[in-house]
């Protein structure tokens, strides 16, 4: 669309810039100025400079959340998207069982986050969960509060649980708004269903997944309340990442310079990446 | 063609098990006492029993919580789609200085790990005196809201066509009285999916709301956590109380179930 | 190649709850001779497309065969059909290259890759497309998408009819005319039988060697642009067709003979006998000014540069009529008489017949 050039805009962009510069300013400025400051208590700053970024880049407890996040993240999006996709495919395009399929699957995206941890602890507690009491009697060990593999597994599936219907939502809106006469034209080349896929659905998918995988993306780097729900990073670190390494690290231990200096370093990732997707997006959108 | 429907059929349906299964423990253990949830593993409840949500609806403590979170929730979503409104309709039609830095800066905050804002967060509203109101918690979620609220909004709108405004413009409506009579009716879906959104991201977030928060603001998730450390292993009350907290997001869902695949297709959420 | 053969064809949609089903077409029987150009026309809404799916195979017609040459085709699938559509909105493979959309349906129908590039260069430059054909066809123009789509057609050589589904809705005007002219030659050249359906005579008329002219789900006349116009078969295809469309008027049967605007117009050799409502229609251009005729006044006159339209009454009636350059428009005392060769007697909508009338 041909857009007017007018200043005057400005005006209605006002409200919404005050509101979140003050949400987010204030507080940005904060963080960076005890990410600069070495306190001792009551009240005392002294200078810092870039001490407690050199800290926290080069500690290895850093590196060990930051690589446990990496790796969660790309698992579940390695899971979710593929999976989203193919229930996207699979779900009825007309009748009514689509508004049945649509409330069931956005359920779980309107659950508070902590009460998706305590469902999956419930769920899964190797006794009296459903979950890990059917594990268990197939005869395999497990248990999430003791056991590290079983508590990133748990982790994982949780997520999986929790956000594939962001996915599967996206890709569906997407996949109607494919004209049929797509899927006529390809009936009359003899498309087979692999072409159809591949030819028609992904190309025009492109721009819903791209979103659907940025916000998976931010989203799952800044998971906090469920695992803490669940597992409360544990047992040992096996599920401890950044942002709960984070909290712990202002709130328990309450040492503010490093706790402020991780944080920009992680929020400079996370933007980072969002502003490689972003460009991308608008390029695609502009040819 | 048959064969590929049963079996289309059976992936989703297998699908929406996975997803009932935690939920459906949830809602029996709420129906179980804790006797029986810390007794023998039952797949339903054997001794049905309403004990649980008798006492979240008659101790103040907990239905309290509900209160605080519907009234923050309600406050934020209001506030996030009637500022978004109008900035919307400037991103989707004009073009001003820094337009698309502005944009991306809002999303930025979309983008914001909310445990990076925790603490400074507990400062600022503490500082100006909203710690531990609704009013306070609704601000905060105006964070990530707002920038939601707009990114979906300006989706919407760019969708209607220019030549409405125009048209209006000639037959001489002012700017806000085209914008409140013609152009939000017209978007009236796409203000429906908004608030949706806001409303979902609202309700679930945690940690600024349990952050922000002490007594008199406190929200039910938050209540349930407390609880569940303070009085020990009470299960069954916490399965009650977790499963009335599905119950907001259910009826919303309900409402909105036939624009949530165009909200986002055409919201590109 | 085949000669394409509709047998009592019905279709309905399936009806919502406590509805009565419509029939989206009514007993259609119709043949399309292998090689022709033909032209599907009607209003929107009157089944074209309906039919256009049931020869494609997109649809399952509710009752009636549809057979290709002398085989039964109703249950088979549309890949195995082997025809070609052209959509109304521009259907093209985004991510591939103009080269790769005109190969696919080879591609898919396993041709050696070695026969695939001569086929396509050919095609491509029947199509002018041929320096695109290294482009992503996303990048075309409409116009440009429409060749692909119809390419994707032609360069199998196995297609039984091409269809085109009012295929220049989003084409410029400026190139709607060339693309059509290009169609029209494209038929001559490859010879294949050619659907187009549209709501646009002018299409309709320049393009086909026969007309199939359908109205509420039921054809109404099938014949070249000239009998389309001559004898229109129907009411509907004579206010249809020209412009402006035929006039109809309200008429009578008195004691045997045919009455219309009080005249007697028996004597145009359409007498009338039985029941049913009776209207006479006559083009416009088939009414001309005559001092012996029926008495007129004239409503108003619009001069659009080759010819005149004149907008009369008679006897309470509206007509109109053209007047062809040159011709002087009387200034009192106007009266029109029907030419009878081209004046038609209609009962019920329908053409009575001139052996019935027994003229």
């Amino acid at each position: 669309m041909n857009k007017l050039q007018n200043q005057k805009a400005w005006w209605l962009v006002v409200p919404v810039v005050i509101l979140v510069a003050f949400n987010a300013l204030i507080p940005l400025m904060t963080v960076v100025n005890y990410s600069v400051q070495e306190t001792f208590g009551n009240n005392l700053f002294f200078w810092h400079g870039l001490g407690w970024f050199q800290e926290v880049l080069t500690s290895e407890r850093f590196h060990a959340s930051l690589l446990r996040q990496l790796a969660f993240t790309f698992t579940i999006l390695l899971i979710e998207v593929p999976l989203g996709i193919a229930v996207a495919l699979c779900m009825p395009r007309t009748g009514p069982w689509v508004s049945v399929c649509l409330v069931l699957m956005a359920l779980p995206l309107l659950i508070p986050w902590n009460v998706v941890g305590a469902m999956w602890n419930i769920f899964a507690l190797p006794d009296i969960g459903l979950l890990g009491n059917a594990v268990n009697s197939l005869g395999i060990d497990y248990n999430f509060t003791q056991q590290p593999v079983s508590a990133w597994v748990t982790t994982v599936v949780m997520d999986v649980w929790h956000w594939t219907s962001l996915v599967v939502l996206l890709t569906y809106a997407g996949l109607c708004s494919i004209p049929d006469a797509y899927y006529q034209a390809a009936r009359i080349d003899g498309a087979s269903s692999w072409a159809v896929f591949r030819f028609i659905q992904l190309p025009k998918l492109k721009r819903v997944l791209t979103i659907a995988i940025l916000l998976r993306f931010m989203d799952s780097f800044m998971i906090y309340t469920e695992p803490f729900v669940l597992t409360g990073g544990g047992p040992g670190n096996t599920t401890t990442f950044l942002s709960i390494d984070l909290v712990k690290i202002a709130l328990g231990q309450f040492d503010l310079g490093p706790a402020a200096a991780m944080s920009l370093i992680y929020f400079l990732v996370v933007l980072l990446v969002c502003w490689v997707f972003y460009t991308l997006m608008m390029r695609n959108e502009e040819n | 063609m048959m064969r590929g429907q049963t079996h289309r059929a059976l992936v989703t349906t297998l699908y929406i098990v996975f997803l009932m299964l935690p939920i459906y423990w949830l809602v029996s253990m709420s129906f179980k006492t804790t006797n029986e949830i810390l007794g023998a593993f039952s797949l339903w409840p054997q001794d049905f029993t309403l004990e649980n949500y008798r006492k979240i609806f008659t101790d103040p403590t907990w239905y309290t919580g509900y209160l605080n979170s519907i009234s923050y929730v309600a406050m934020n979503t209001v506030i996030s789609v009637a500022v978004a409104l109008p900035a919307a309709y400037a991103f989707s039609r004009y073009r001003f200085l820094g337009d698309k830095h502005l944009f991306f800066w809002l999303l930025t905050n979309r983008m914001a790990p909310p445990a990076v804002f925790a603490l400074p967060f507990y400062q600022l509203y503490s500082a100006i005196e909203l710690f531990d109101t609704h009013i306070g918690v609704a601000l905060a979620h105006c964070l990530f809201n707002i920038p939601l609220a707009v990114w979906i909004l300006e989706g919407f709108m760019s969708g209607v066509p220019k030549e409405l405004d125009e048209t209006a413009y000639l037959d001489g409506y002012s700017f806000w009285r085209f914008f409140i009579r013609i152009f939000i009716p017209t978007i009236a879906a796409g203000i429906g999916v908004a608030m949706f959104f806001c409303f979902m991201y609202s309700w679930v977030e945690l940690l600024l709301a349990k952050t922000l928060t002490a007594v008199d603001a406190k929200p039910i998730a938050a209540t349930m956590t407390r609880t569940a450390s303070t009085s020990g292993y009470e299960l069954g009350l916490l399965a009650a109380a977790g499963t009335l907290t599905i119950v907001p997001g259910a009826f919303v869902i309900y409402f909105v179930r036939n624009y949530i695949a165009r909200g986002f297709a055409l919201g590109r959420v | 190649m085949a000669r394409i053969e509709l047998k009592g064809i019905r279709h309905c949609y399936p009806a919502r709850r406590g509805e009565d089903p419509v029939w989206a077409l009514e007993q259609l029987d119709q043949v399309w001779e292998d090689g022709g150009a033909y032209a599907l026309l009607g209003p929107s809404g009157c089944g074209k497309t309906t039919l256009l799916n049931i020869i494609s195979g997109l649809l399952t017609p509710t009752e009636g065969r549809v057979v290709f040459d002398d085989q039964d085709v109703t249950e088979v699938e549309t890949t195995a059909r082997q025809i070609a559509q052209v959509f109304q909105f521009p259907v093209v493979y985004d991510t591939m290259t103009v080269f790769d959309n005109l190969a696919f349906p080879l591609r898919n129908r396993g041709v050696p890759a070695a026969e695939i590039r001569p086929r396509v260069e050919e095609i491509a430059a029947m199509l002018d497309l041929t320096d695109t054909l290294g482009r992503r066809a996303a990048g075309l123009t409409a116009d440009g998408k429409q060749k692909i789509s119809l390419g994707r057609g032609l360069v199998r050589s196995d297609v039984n009819v091409i269809m085109f589904d009012e295929p220049l809705t989003v084409i410029d005007p400026h190139l709607k005319w060339q693309l059509r002219s290009k169609l029209k030659q494209l038929h001559q050249q490859v010879g294949t039988t050619m659907i187009y359906v549209t709501h646009d005579q002018t299409e309709a008329l320049t393009f086909a060697d026969r007309v199939v002219v359908m109205f509420e789900g039921k054809v109404v006349q099938v014949g070249t642009p000239v009998e389309l116009f001559e004898r229109p078969q129907h009411t509907f295809v004579g206010h249809f067709i020209g412009s402006p469309g035929m006039n109809v008027l309200p008429a009578r049967e008195d004691g045997g003979r045919l009455v219309c605007l009080d005249h007697d117009l028996d004597a145009l050799g359409s007498g009338a006998t039985g029941s049913g409502t009776l209207e006479v229609g006559v083009r416009p251009e088939f009414v001309r000014f005559a001092p012996d005729g029926i008495p007129v006044r004239i409503n108003k006159v619009d001069d659009l540069g080759r010819y005149q339209v004149a907008d009369v009454e008679a006897a309470g009636q509206r007509l109109r009529m053209i007047v062809p350059e040159g011709e002087t428009i009387p200034s009192e005392d106007e009266r029109v008489r029907f030419d009878p060769a081209h004046t038609h007697c209609y009962r019920d909508g329908w053409r009575v017949q001139s052996a019935e009338a027994g003229a």
